[in-house]
Formats: structure tokens, sequence, C-alpha cells
């Protein structure tokens, strides 16, 4: 990271129980602006639970989190106004399937942006264009394949015009012939310089996409470091058993 | 043969009976235009409220939408209409019956909409609240349209039940069908009248039996 640029997304001290057990236990992250941070490590060390207390899907049991030094915590912070600067991408997409694509993408540009219809449609449609997807505006989530729901889902994000988004798993439910075409849109969002935070297990992307990769195991940060570093050269003997694994399979 | 005709499907009869019958049949739509909406809108907010991150709300809600799906609507009309007088509550009939329906028919609505709310995915109030949307936003323009999509066929079976429950109203006097029918009946020492009003619920909700049909068929699907 760019010790120079003060980081646009920054986590301190997060910690997060549900109920008896902790999944968070301290975390300290901060992003730079443009920045591409990968998220790595086995399920259940609270990779998503992270993600999720960055805009506070998950309520963090105590720590900070600030974005574009607003605290996201302080009660006087309106989190609704705050989320749209957060853009999120979910594994299982999560598009409303009772709305079109077009439909999905502008809701929130009408609801939240306060934008009339013929605005949030021009926004919107610049979204879907923008995934490569202009010419499904009108097809349901169920028409679509799972990668092109998946890019609706990105542009439903993207037309709120967030400073970052959250990447949680976003081709984990795809089938593999499926998951270049939401990666290219990701290699898109990279090059426009998107601030992006990125849980992913697709080793060979993040090997040639990210600026950063952070290996986390039961709820700590366990090693971070350049792609090169952490896959090939990993320091802890935790990364190194996780990232054997990865190759493996 | 011959007397089954008289006493039961006499045309003369129901001839003469049916400006009453269609007077009563008036009384009963007047009655379902008021106590369907009532219910479906009571049944949201009961829904609404039983699923409450209240602990006191919720189960204060669960427990009235149990009471009131288990005392018969018989009764609860009847304590309303002539129970409630000795505590200086004197309502007018049709004030009674809405009152009434609007606790025992907003409970059962409430159970489906509840339902219907809880089948919608955990993801959907990600998605909507991860763009901004409010939770008053997200239940409206996410969570609803969906639920109620997926809970129509038990909608539109429970408001048949309450088209067909109006006539309970006849124990308080009020001249709906069934009431208008069975005076026409013990005016004319005949049957047919009834037969009459049953005919009438028939070509009423028929249709309507048929459509739930088809919405389970589609949901199946």
């Amino acid at each position: 990271m760019d010790a120079a640029r003060p980081p646009i997304l920054e986590v301190r001290g997060l910690r997060k129980s549900f109920g008896h057990s902790e999944v968070l236990r301290g975390i300290d992250l901060a992003v730079a602006p443009q920045e591409m941070v990968f998220i790595i490590g086995p399920s259940g060390s609270g990779k998503s639970t992270l993600l999720r207390c960055c805009n506070r899907l998950e309520e963090p049991t105590s720590g900070a989190v600030h974005l574009g030094g607003v605290d996201l915590m302080a009660p006087s912070t309106d989190i609704n106004a705050m989320r749209r600067k957060i853009g999120m991408v979910f594994q299982s997409f999560n598009l409303y399937p009772h709305m079109t694509a077009l439909g999905n993408v502008t809701l929130a540009l009408r609801k939240v942006a306060a934008r009339s219809r013929t605005d949030a449609e021009t926004l919107g449609m610049a979204a879907l264009d923008r995934v490569g997807l202009a010419a499904k505006a009108k097809s349901y989530p169920g028409e679509l394949s799972g990668g092109q729901q998946q890019r609706v889902a990105i542009a439903r994000a993207l037309a709120l015009e967030p400073t970052v988004m959250l990447f949680d798993e976003p081709t984990s439910a795809l089938d593999p012939e499926l998951v270049g075409s939401v990666l290219a849109v990701m290699r898109e969002l990279k090059a426009a310089g998107m601030t992006m935070l990125v849980v992913s297990h697709e080793m060979r992307f993040a090997r040639d996409a990210a600026d950063r990769v952070i290996f986390m195991d039961h709820g700590v940060i366990v090693e971070e470091g350049a792609p090169d570093q952490i896959f090939a050269k990993p320091r802890e003997a935790r990364t190194r058993a996780f990232i054997a694994g990865l190759t493996r399979s | 043969m011959e007397a089954i005709i008289q006493q039961f499907f006499n045309l003369d009869i129901m001839a003469r009976a049916l400006p009453l019958v269609l007077a009563g049949l008036r009384q009963t739509l007047l009655l379902c235009f008021i106590v369907i909406p009532l219910g479906l809108v009571g049944g949201l907010v009961f829904a609404l409220a039983s699923l409450s991150s209240s602990r006191t709300v919720r189960w204060s809600m669960i427990a009235a939408i149990d009471f009131f799906r288990a005392v018969p609507p018989l009764v609860l009309l009847i304590f309303v209409y002539s129970g409630l007088p000795f505590a200086g509550i004197r309502l007018s009939p049709l004030t009674a019956v809405a009152v009434a329906f609007f606790l025992n028919t907003s409970s059962y609505y409430g159970e489906i909409y509840r339902a219907g709310i809880e089948s919608v995915g955990r993801g959907q109030w990600d998605a909507a609240r991860s763009t901004g949307l409010s939770a008053v936003s997200t239940l409206s323009h996410v969570v609803l349209p969906q639920a109620v999509r997926n809970v129509l066929p038990d909608l539109v079976s429970n408001t048949v039940e309450v088209v067909k429950l109006t006539s309970i109203a006849s124990v308080v006097a009020l001249p709906e069908l069934l009431y208008s029918a069975d005076m026409a009946r013990s005016v004319t020492f005949n049957a047919s009248p009834i037969v009459l009003a049953a005919a009438i619920y028939l070509v009423m909700l028929w249709p309507v039996v048929r459509l739930i049909s088809r919405l389970e068929r589609r949901m199946a699907s």
C-alpha cells in the first residue's frame, strides 16, 4: 500500500461475536483508494463477517469502521446514506426476482438517491452497459444465466457510484464457464480505479489483479502481502497449509 | 320427487323471495367491502408486529393472534355485540361485525403474511439494505411483493372463508344474505329461499375457488 495516500476504508480493532463464539477477534485493515485487496482463508475464518461489518449489515460488537473519514459506527452517521457509497456483491447474487434487470439496478436510485424514473433509467442503462448487459435490461433474473445475474448485481451496486465495492465470494456459486465473464467485469472496474475488497479464492485472478492479499484464520489476520509473496512464499505455516490445499484442489 | 321440488326448488317462491334476498346480497357485499380490506390491512400490521425485534411486542402479538384464532368467530361476535354493552359499550350491528371480523380475520391474514415474509430469503434484505434502502422501503418494494406472491393462494383462500363467514352477522340481526333468505323461508314456510341464497354464494365464490386451484398449480410448477 502506498503510505502517502490516506486509506479510504479503515477498520480498527473490529470484533464480532455471535452468542458465545467470537468470529472476528480484533481486525485492523486499511484500504487505499483504487486498491484491490483480496481476503482469503478457510471457511469460518470470518472473511464474510468482516465484509458485512464494513457496511454494518452485521453490527460489530466493538471496533471502528471509517469510510472516507466518516465513522460508520457513530450514532449521528446516516448509515443508509453511507451504504450508497459501499457497493456490495453477494455470492448468491440476491437479485430481486420480481423486477427486471433494469428494475433491480434502478430501485435504489429512485428510492434512496431520489432520482426521477427517467434519470434513474439513464444511469441504470449506463451501469448495465458497463457490465455488458444493456441488451438484457428487460429480462427478469430467472431468465438470465448465473454469470449474467452476478453482472446485473454488480451493475446494481455500480449505479449508485460507490467509492468502495465489497465482493463476497462473487464467483463461488457460478458454473466454471461463467466465472470468466464476472472476473472480466471486476478487472474492468479495477482498471477504472475502483477500490475493491474481495473475498474470493480465485487464485489466478488474485495473482494478476490484486494489489494485496490478506490471509485470515480464526477471526484474525494471519498474514498479508503482495499476491506473489503470499501465494509463492508465505511466511506463516497456516498460510502455507491453506495455499497448498487450494493448489491441490 | 314432486315434494322435494316443491320444498326446495320452488321457482315461484324463489321469485317472490328474490327482492328480499337481493337486498341481503347487497348487505353481504357491503360487509365484504368493509371486512376484507380491514382484515388485509390489519393482518399486515399484525404480521409486522409479530416479526418485531422487540420481544415484548412480538410475544404479545403472537399471543393475541393465537387467542383470536382459537376463539370461534361467532363467540367473538356475540361477545362484542351482546357482552360489551355490560361495560357500557354499545355498538351497532355493523360496527360489532366489523370489530369482531377485524380481530378474527386480521389474525388469520396476519399468519399468512408472516409465513410469506419469512419465505423471502435473508439475502433479499441484505441486497436491498446494502444499497441504502431503509427497512420500510425494503419491506414495501422488495420483500412484500415477493411475500404476497408466495402466499397468494392462501390469501385468496382466506378471503373466500371471510366471505362465507359474513353469514354469522345474521345472529346480530344484520340483514345480510343468509338472514334475508331465512326470513323469506319463515314467511313462506318453504326452504327454496335458502337454496337460492346457496346458489348465489356458489355463483359468487366458485370462480374464486377455481382461481385458487390455478394459482396453486402455478405455484407448484
